[in-house]
């Protein structure tokens, strides 16, 4: 299958601007502001502030044009597909197809029938780990992952190397959060079969030097697997680029629903891979004692799938395209730099974790002194500032740094730095409230 | 601006009482709630089926270490037979605060705690190790400076 670089129209993509209004793909910042009208739920009260969603690491808001897609699907060709000989079928089967072709322009997939849907990037990577791991890793092969691994690329290998009797070996970071490459250098030495890390860090917001990673893995005759579910939201991916041989990420990160992800695969690996769910769709044909199985990247879709989910998550894909990644890319860029400076500015006492904003994503993780994140972030709920306080699914990254858990505000196209305004101003109360005003400002 | 964090709660969460060690100790155990890092330890001296003394030490959020200061000054001197009967409703009316679904564990975490810590009495006057004293006694007697130990 040809895939065309042609990006669809700002007006298809279902992006903000009438008549009179610059365009957003006018070259030129992105203007957050007027994206945000596209996202309704932004327009919402959390106890009657309006919505300041900052935890976007965790979920992207979706826009109109995603949620419409769904309602559409429901409202006007809601049918299963691969299967009806009816014209609603064929359309949710072409829809459904059609997804799966703007999903791989996006990532710059040499064909979409190397992109496989599935419900999101933790599916991904388990299908990865269940179907290439058990036939390719086996007792003593190594496997190495880094120390700021989400548990999502983590435990699915925990339980691969203990099914196999594999070893687990981990890529150090320094304390500004980023990889210790020299360990990694030493970790090749061991002739791993698999490497396998993120591209950006959902906790530090690190940006992870992965095709310099990815070459030295390939030096040593490992394959790659990446985590790019905190990166393709937010700046350009181009798989071929990268060289990488897995990629996976979440749809509903990236402004697509609930339940859409994706792996994508080398052709040639994923015809070698065994399927991981069996059941209809999957299959080409079915005996009573033996099946065939359906060719990729269909062996891997057993059963009905989300097609609304997947219709919505090629809107998304579509979206982003339309606004430019290099252009979300540079917003986010900017407003990390502005976040990183209100807080050396006006709350040095804070403490921020994580690299300079050349090296970070979207992401600020920090904590208050002497006040708990969950209480950061309970009253910061009462002003209608939604952020994340825990652990992000990185308990060993916490461990690393010594830490218990962390108060994080993460960013997304519709981000602005009156969000940010927001949360520093509203960071002040919660310093009144836990007699913790003093430490916040102390240099 | 809060009804979450009146006056007495913060007031519990800065200047908890019953906090420290408690040296003659009976019965202890370690809770922790790993998804937030809170963890407390609770210590119990009982001597004729009351809780004569209590103390707890512990880090975390504003909730879950008021809710062991107040649970602790609620318990000392009662009976245990008593003190075991109590519920997690009653401890909500002590805290007598609206607490969201996602904040119930940190709520709880004290009372959760103590309970283990009665079990594990029990089983000490019945002969038997209790589940929870094994690790309890690997308990440092002052307060770690760490919190993910529980983890």
């Amino acid at each position: 299958m040809t895939i065309t670089s042609e990006h669809g129209s700002a007006a298809r993509a279902g992006i903000h601007g009438g008549p009179g209004r610059p365009s957003p793909l006018d070259r030129g910042p992105l203007d957050a502001s007027a994206l945000r009208k596209d996202f309704p739920i932004l327009q919402t009260a959390a106890h009657g502030h309006p919505l300041i969603y900052l935890d976007s690491a965790s979920t992207s808001q979706k826009p109109r044009a995603v949620i419409e897609a769904v309602d559409t699907y429901y409202r006007e060709y809601n049918a299963n597909v691969h299967r009806g000989i009816y014209e609603i079928g064929e359309r949710a089967t072409a829809a459904y197809e059609a997804a799966r072709v703007s999903v791989a322009r996006f990532i710059n997939a040499p064909s979409a029938h190397e992109v496989v849907f599935t419900r999101n990037a933790t599916e991904a990577i388990n299908l990865v780990a269940y179907s290439w791991g058990r036939r390719n890793i086996g007792r003593s092969h190594v496997i190495v992952l880094t120390e700021m691994e989400h548990h999502a690329n983590l435990v699915p290998w925990q339980l691969l190397g203990q099914e196999k009797d594999a070893v687990l070996e981990f890529i150090p970071i320094t304390d500004d959060g980023l990889l210790r490459l020299d360990v990694y250098e030493e970790l090749l030495r061991l002739r791993p079969r698999l490497v396998a890390f993120t591209q950006v860090s959902n906790t530090l917001g690190t940006i992870n030097p992965v095709r310099e990673m990815v070459e030295m893995a390939h030096g040593a005759g490992a394959l790659v697997l990446i985590d790019g579910a905190q990166a393709v939201p937010h700046i350009p991916v181009d798989v071929q680029e990268l060289g990488c041989d897995f990629y996976v990420f979440s749809g509903h990160k990236m402004l697509a629903p609930m339940g859409s992800g994706a792996l994508w695969a080398r052709r040639e690996l994923l015809e070698a891979m065994p399927p991981f769910l069996a059941g209809g769709e999957m299959i080409r044909e079915v005996h009573l004692r033996h099946s065939e199985w359906n060719s990729i990247p269909w062996k891997f879709e057993a059963g009905t799938p989300d097609v609304s989910a997947a219709v919505g998550l090629g809107v998304a894909a579509d979206y982003l395209s339309a606004l430019g990644m290099d252009r979300v890319r540079a917003h986010e860029h900017e407003l990390v730099s502005y976040t990183l400076d209100a807080f050396r500015r006006e709350l040095p006492g804070v403490t921020v974790y994580g690299p300079s904003a050349e090296e970070r994503g979207g992401v600020v993780s920090f904590n208050v002194p002497g006040v708990h994140p969950h209480d950061v972030a309970q009253v910061l709920d009462r002003f209608g500032i939604a952020i994340r306080a825990g652990h992000h699914c990185t308990m060993p990254l916490h461990e690393r740094l010594d830490l218990s858990a962390t108060a994080r505000a993460s960013f997304s196209v519709y981000s602005t730095t009156a969000d940010v305004d927001a949360l520093i101003d509203r960071l002040r109360e919660v310093g009144r409230i836990f007699d913790a005003a003093g430490a916040m400002t102390a240099r | 601006m809060d009804d979450l964090y009146r006056d007495y709660i913060l007031e519990h969460y800065r200047r908890p009482h019953n906090f420290g060690v408690l040296e003659n100790a009976n019965a202890r155990y370690e809770g922790a709630n790993p998804l937030c890092g809170d963890r407390i330890t609770m210590m119990l001296g009982i001597r004729d089926g009351l809780v004569a003394e209590v103390a707890f030490t512990g880090r975390g959020c504003a909730i879950s270490q008021a809710s062991a200061s107040l649970l602790t000054d609620e318990v000392k001197g009662k009976p245990v037979e008593e003190v075991s009967k109590l519920t997690s409703a009653d401890l909500l009316d002590l805290l007598g605060i609206e607490i969201s679904p996602a904040r119930l564990k940190c709520a709880l975490l004290s009372l959760d705690t103590l309970e283990h810590a009665l079990a594990a009495a029990d089983a000490a006057a019945a002969g038997t190790p209790a589940a929870g004293t094994p690790a309890a006694a690997q308990i440092p007697a002052t307060e770690p400076t760490t919190a993910h130990g529980a983890q």
